[in-house]
């Protein structure tokens, strides 16, 4: 099998378990959304900060999704000693790694959508720059996914993951949330013109790519020791 | 319980010291009276600052302590390569890493603590959004997760590789967020608030004691590396002869059944 194949069929699994388990859909999307709805309590919508800061609330939202995105996905590896499955399939480990990232990326990217409709709706912003929005969530998903997925795995078969998982992860994603938010901030014209999110996107992209190399090297000898 | 006394210290691979004990007794002396100048120095000998004032006399203790931390977190990623690359693997490096990531984030508190208690009363406030201070905090928060990674039970060559990944994932990030903050506070601001200590017109006693800081803290970082390392190092064979001790009474359990009862169907 090629890796390409191989990936696919970690990712295909993953989906599948999600399309029969809506976790991600029931739980971890309606979570995003009360997070946007904190955020109109904490911030009064009156003051007409809302629409202002209204990307960095996005990727906050985003960021605390993707938390638990990523616990899903090794969760789901726990019950029925899976890990042990998928160490035993023969499979690539970097081609595991792709798949699951790629997985949780895709989920992330459906999340987006629906919470940066939220956002419209709920903090009144009127979209554009389509352009540069998308590349920008693209490169940040992919980044958030790679990092999440390799802390995800080290983090994997502890007792204390749940709590450890935030600590490990969201220093990591400083530079996400950086990049992302003033990519989006850039683009929607709140803060410079739309060239100005070039730069960030290229950080994000880099991120995406330093992490994806990482997670390919490393996610076997973490499977082993998990 | 047999163990005798000589014993104590030297289990596994890793061998109790990093450095010979006389050594580490003269390094202790030395960064003591090192630390003893450089107060002398710091808080006497050096004149005010023209601008700052007596506050900036804590930068002869917040550059030394930032120096630190840079050093230690080196350190530990030096180590933890050397223990992932298979011909250097011993558990004497994933200790050394551990060691020094726990000194690194002390001076990292430490450095953020300084710098607060001196950004009051020359900037004004206690905090900034500045560069520089961003990176450290979320390098403090960084290896702060690795510590507590580290403690998490496991046997050696499980924590050690765990944490070697670790440590890597996490020194790899150091340059982006320090890219991606420096492009934030920079992009849009005419002019960043700046740490003026480093300036190359500051000369004579003044450059002499913070010299003398930066040496004083390195001294100091090599002793309580050595003193953080046979700690650990003596931990992990106490477990080790606990785990020995535990197994040498099971099995004197197993093959010595309790006189007073029959023993039924007993397999040899």
């Amino acid at each position: 099998m090629t890796l390409l194949s191989e990936l696919w069929l970690v990712t295909a699994k993953d989906l599948r378990i999600e399309a029969r388990s809506r976790v991600t859909l029931a739980q971890v999307l309606p979570f995003g959304l009360i997070v946007l709805i904190l955020f109109a309590f904490a911030l009064d919508p009156d003051r007409g900060l809302l629409p202002k800061v209204a990307p960095g609330l996005f990727w906050v939202a985003v960021l605390l999704a993707a938390l638990l995105a990523v616990s899903r996905a090794f969760s789901i590896e726990q019950a029925n000693s899976a890990r042990d499955g998928l160490r035993l399939s023969g499979l690539d480990a970097g081609a595991m790694f792709l798949g699951k990232a790629l997985a949780v990326a895709l989920q992330l990217l459906a999340l987006e959508v629906v919470l940066g409709l939220g956002v419209v709706l709920f903090y009144d912003l009127t979209p554009k720059a389509a352009e540069v929005l998308v590349p920008a969530a693209v490169a940040a998903t992919l980044g958030l996914a790679a990092a999440g997925t390799l802390y995800g795995v080290l983090a994997a078969g502890l007792r204390v993951r749940e709590t450890l998982l935030p600590l490990l992860l969201l220093p990591v994603l400083a530079p996400v949330m950086l990049g992302a938010t003033r990519a989006f901030e850039a683009g929607l014209g709140l803060n410079g013109s739309a060239g100005e999110a070039w730069p960030w996107v290229e950080l994000l992209a880099l991120f995406a790519v330093i992490y994806t190399t990482l997670g390919f090297l490393a996610f076997g000898p973490l499977l082993e020791e998990a | 319980m047999t163990t005798s006394p000589e014993v104590t210290g030297r289990g596994g691979s890793s061998q109790g010291r990093l450095l010979p004990a006389p050594v580490s007794v003269a390094l202790g002396w030395a960064s003591l009276a090192s630390l003893v100048l450089l107060a002398l120095f710091g808080l006497w000998g050096a004149p005010p600052d023209a601008v700052q004032g007596d506050a900036q006399r804590i930068m002869y203790v917040h550059v030394p302590a930032a120096w630190l931390a840079y050093l230690a977190f080196g350190v530990t990623a030096v180590a933890s390569i050397l223990y992932l690359w298979p011909r250097t693997r011993s558990t004497v490096w994933d200790l050394i890493a551990g060691s020094s990531a726990e000194l690194g984030v002390l001076f990292t508190g430490l450095t953020l603590v300084l710098g607060s208690l001196w950004g009051r009363p020359v900037w004004g406030v206690w905090w900034a959004w500045d560069a520089r201070l961003t990176t450290t905090a979320v390098l403090f928060f960084l290896y702060l997760g690795y510590l507590s990674l580290r403690r998490i039970p496991a046997s050696p060559e499980t924590r050690g590789k765990r944490c070697a990944i670790a440590a890597l994932i996490a020194f790899v990030d150091v340059p982006i967020v320090h890219l991606s903050v420096n492009w934030w506070r920079t992009l849009h601001q005419q002019a960043t608030v700046f740490n003026p200590q480093l300036n190359p017109e500051i000369h004579g006693v003044m450059a002499f004691t913070l010299w003398l800081g930066v040496l004083a803290f390195t001294i100091l970082y090599v002793y309580l590396l050595d003193k953080r390392y046979r700690l650990a190092a003596l931990e992990e064979g106490q477990e080790e002869r606990e785990l020995e001790t535990a197994i040498a009474e099971r099995v004197a359990d197993a093959t010595a059944p309790t006189p007073a009862e029959p023993t039924v169907g007993a397999t040899p």
